[in-house]
């Protein structure tokens, strides 16, 4: 009888459909997966000891860079340990704006996982009509804080800048034609806010557009029903957050059950999954698609009627205004201990989680008292999921291994850290 | 989680566990300080008793201690005496820690009962070691990895505790506080050998903005120390 044995497979640390820089060693038994063990690391950073070595607020630009496709929510996360400690208080605006751009950070992210799990399992058309609106949510990024992703926006004590008055917009050029760029402007004439109103009147019927490709379609169908199921228990089991624990059928939301800034009140519902399978876990991200766009038009309409400072007045945290500093010496002063020295924050130690779109992102601070953090540890929702490869990959198929990495939302920035 | 519920639970872990180290809460969160001896005993219990009902480990975290408290500068003498440019460079360096160096902080969450909970038990520096909760936390297994990988706690019990997170190869734990920011080695790719080569780094070591604690009567700790009268040269 001819000796069969094990295949052992790399899939990646390069491969288009890794999501990044994953290297899985696979045990195929023909084309079945026996065993999965995901090798992670490739992008460590050391974002944690980077972060013991620098005052606090020069570390908000690197929680962007965790999460990469999910910025802003990372930065709450960061922020929000902060101001526990500090014990400031974060003017109601900068809540709603915070609670707005996390929002549009969540259909970011979705838009981002659609386009490239679609991709992964056959649906090109996908990925560019992701693209399409990601554009204009990057552009609200750019309005409010002069960059497209790492936006370093929220600060402690509220953030940065209050919203721009206009939008940036296109000129033409040899790739832009005057009427291109005219219909292209269209939106862009009013403030931020318009621009964002403008969006989440448009954003449900591209939704829709998604909708009609996928939801329905067979090879869709194929390709996801029944793949990586995971019982609620299991889910609980794993550790997971966010999406996938709802997918499983846990009905667990820290924005509704342990609301942060002001998610207590808006109006909006969390989706459940019954199955916990793939297909079970894209209608999820689908409704909250639709659900993100919901908060985003309340938070729109509240930023609408009331103005108010953006940033607490507390100039220990927060620096002055510019034009103070001209005038008064300790603002001077304020600003010059700030930027060279930063602030102390009291001893102690908190753990402040966030409702990112991938899951639960927390963030736990040690502090001694000190200007710059004694611990930070993120605690990224993607780590807990892909621990979970193993068992949910196991007897399924090598391309249901695309699929489920790609359920999983995996982003290497928060994983390997 | 509101005020009324973090001192219920307060109270129901203190009468549950007479025998844990401490429990307090601050920011409304709560901490429970167990033995490392009784960890596993504990937990089972923490996700099993009704009261407790944690069904999920969510992070599990490796802390450090042997610097805590330490500065670069002390800053004490510029409030004190107002005309000095207030900066002492410290050369030596003790810390005031007086716990064993290392903890594993445990957060929990209740589904059920929508409440948190930290659990943290220590190891001393020697051969730091605490039992591996995975038989209880599935989540666990990976955390654990992280943490023996950056901090060289061992997990007894956990079946696979292998490095996860640095190079293959690595040497040392990267999150201690006597590993260097900048590492012991670096990578270069070398047109004679035609390969990639480690070497030691040649990055010198710097502090951009010196570690700092002063004292602030605004969040409630000591009151400043004492300074000692300064006899010559002022």
């Amino acid at each position: 009888m001819a000796e069969i044995r094990n295949y052992t497979m790399n899939f990646g640390p390069q491969h288009p459909a890794a999501h990044g820089v994953l290297r899985l060693v696979l045990e195929m038994d023909g084309e079945v997966v026996e065993r999965a063990d995901p090798h992670v690391g490739l992008l460590h950073r050391g974002t944690e000891k980077l972060a013991e070595t620098k005052p606090f607020n020069q570390s908000i630009g690197y929680m962007d860079r965790l999460d990469y496709v999910s910025m802003m929510c990372n930065e709450h996360a960061y922020v929000m340990a902060i101001e526990k400690l500090l014990g400031i208080e974060v003017p109601r605006r900068a809540q709603y704006i915070r609670v707005m751009f996390d929002e549009i950070t969540r259909i970011l992210n979705h838009l981002m996982w659609l386009g490239t799990h679609g991709l992964d399992i056959g649906a090109m058309t996908m990925f560019l009509y992701c693209f399409r609106e990601r554009e204009d949510l990057m552009d609200c990024y750019e309005a409010v804080s002069g960059t497209r992703m790492h936006a370093t926006y929220y600060r402690p004590g509220g953030v940065y800048r209050d919203l721009p008055g206009t939008m940036p917009q296109y000129e033409v050029s040899k790739w832009h034609k005057k009427k291109d760029v005219d219909r292209m402007n269209e939106a862009r004439q009013g403030s931020l806010l318009d621009f964002i109103e403008d969006f989440t009147r448009r954003f449900p019927k591209m939704v829709d557009e998604y909708e009609t490709l996928l939801t329905d379609n067979r090879i869709w169908k194929q390709r996801t029903v029944g793949i990586g199921v995971v019982s609620p228990e299991r889910a609980q089991q794993l550790g997971f957050s966010g999406p996938m624990l709802r997918g499983s059928g846990v009905e667990w939301d820290i924005r509704k059950k342990q609301p942060y800034a002001v998610y207590d009140e808006l109006f909006f519902d969390i989706p459940v999954g019954v199955t916990g399978d793939c297909y079970d876990r894209y209608l999820v991200r689908m409704e909250e698609l639709r659900q993100s766009n919901h908060i985003i038009k309340q938070c729109v309409e509240w930023l609408r009627n009331n103005p108010g400072p953006v940033i607490t007045q507390d100039h220990k945290v927060a620096p002055p205004k510019r034009l103070d500093m001209k005038g008064d010496m300790e603002a001077l002063i304020h600003h010059f201990k700030l930027f060279t020295e930063g602030y102390c924050v009291p001893e102690g130690e908190v753990y402040a989680s966030v409702e990112a779109p991938k899951g639960e992102f927390g963030v736990y601070l040690v502090s001694d008292g000190a200007n710059k953090p004694y611990r930070v540890k993120m605690r990224a929702p993607g780590f807990a999921h892909i621990s979970a490869m193993d068992e949910m990959v196991r007897g399924h198929m090598l391309a249901d291994v695309v699929a489920v990495i790609g359920t999983m939302d995996i982003v290497f920035g928060e994983i390997d850290r | 989680m509101s005020k009324k519920a973090v001192s219920a639970l307060c109270e129901k872990l203190v009468a549950r566990f007479p025998d844990s180290q401490a429990v307090h809460s601050a920011q409304d969160q709560i901490t429970l300080e167990v033995p490392a001896e009784q960890l596993i005993e504990t937990c089972t219990a923490l996700r099993d008793e009704k009261d407790f009902a944690f069904e999920q480990l969510v992070d599990v975290c490796g802390v450090d201690y042997s610097d805590y408290g330490n500065v670069d500068w002390t800053t004490e003498r510029a409030t004190g005496t107002g005309f000095s440019r207030g900066r002492d460079v410290v050369e030596e360096k003790t810390t005031a820690w007086e716990k064993p160096r290392f903890a594993v902080v445990y957060h929990l969450l209740s589904h059920s009962k929508n409440q948190r909970l930290r659990v943290r038990t220590f190891a001393d520096s020697e051969f730091p070691k605490v039992d591996s909760v995975i038989d209880i936390w599935s989540s666990a297994n990976w955390f654990e990895r992280e943490a023996f990988d950056m901090f060289g706690i061992m997990f007894e019990g956990h079946p696979d505790l292998r490095r996860i997170l640095t190079d293959y190869g690595f040497i040392g734990h990267p999150l201690r506080k006597d590993f260097p920011l900048s590492g012991h080695v670096e990578m270069r790719y070398d047109p004679d050998k035609k390969r990639v080569v480690y070497q030691p780094v040649s990055i010198a070591p710097r502090i951009n903005t010196p570690r700092v604690i002063r004292h602030d009567n605004r969040y409630g700790g000591e009151s400043l120390p004492e300074v000692k009268e300064e006899q010559q040269g002022s």
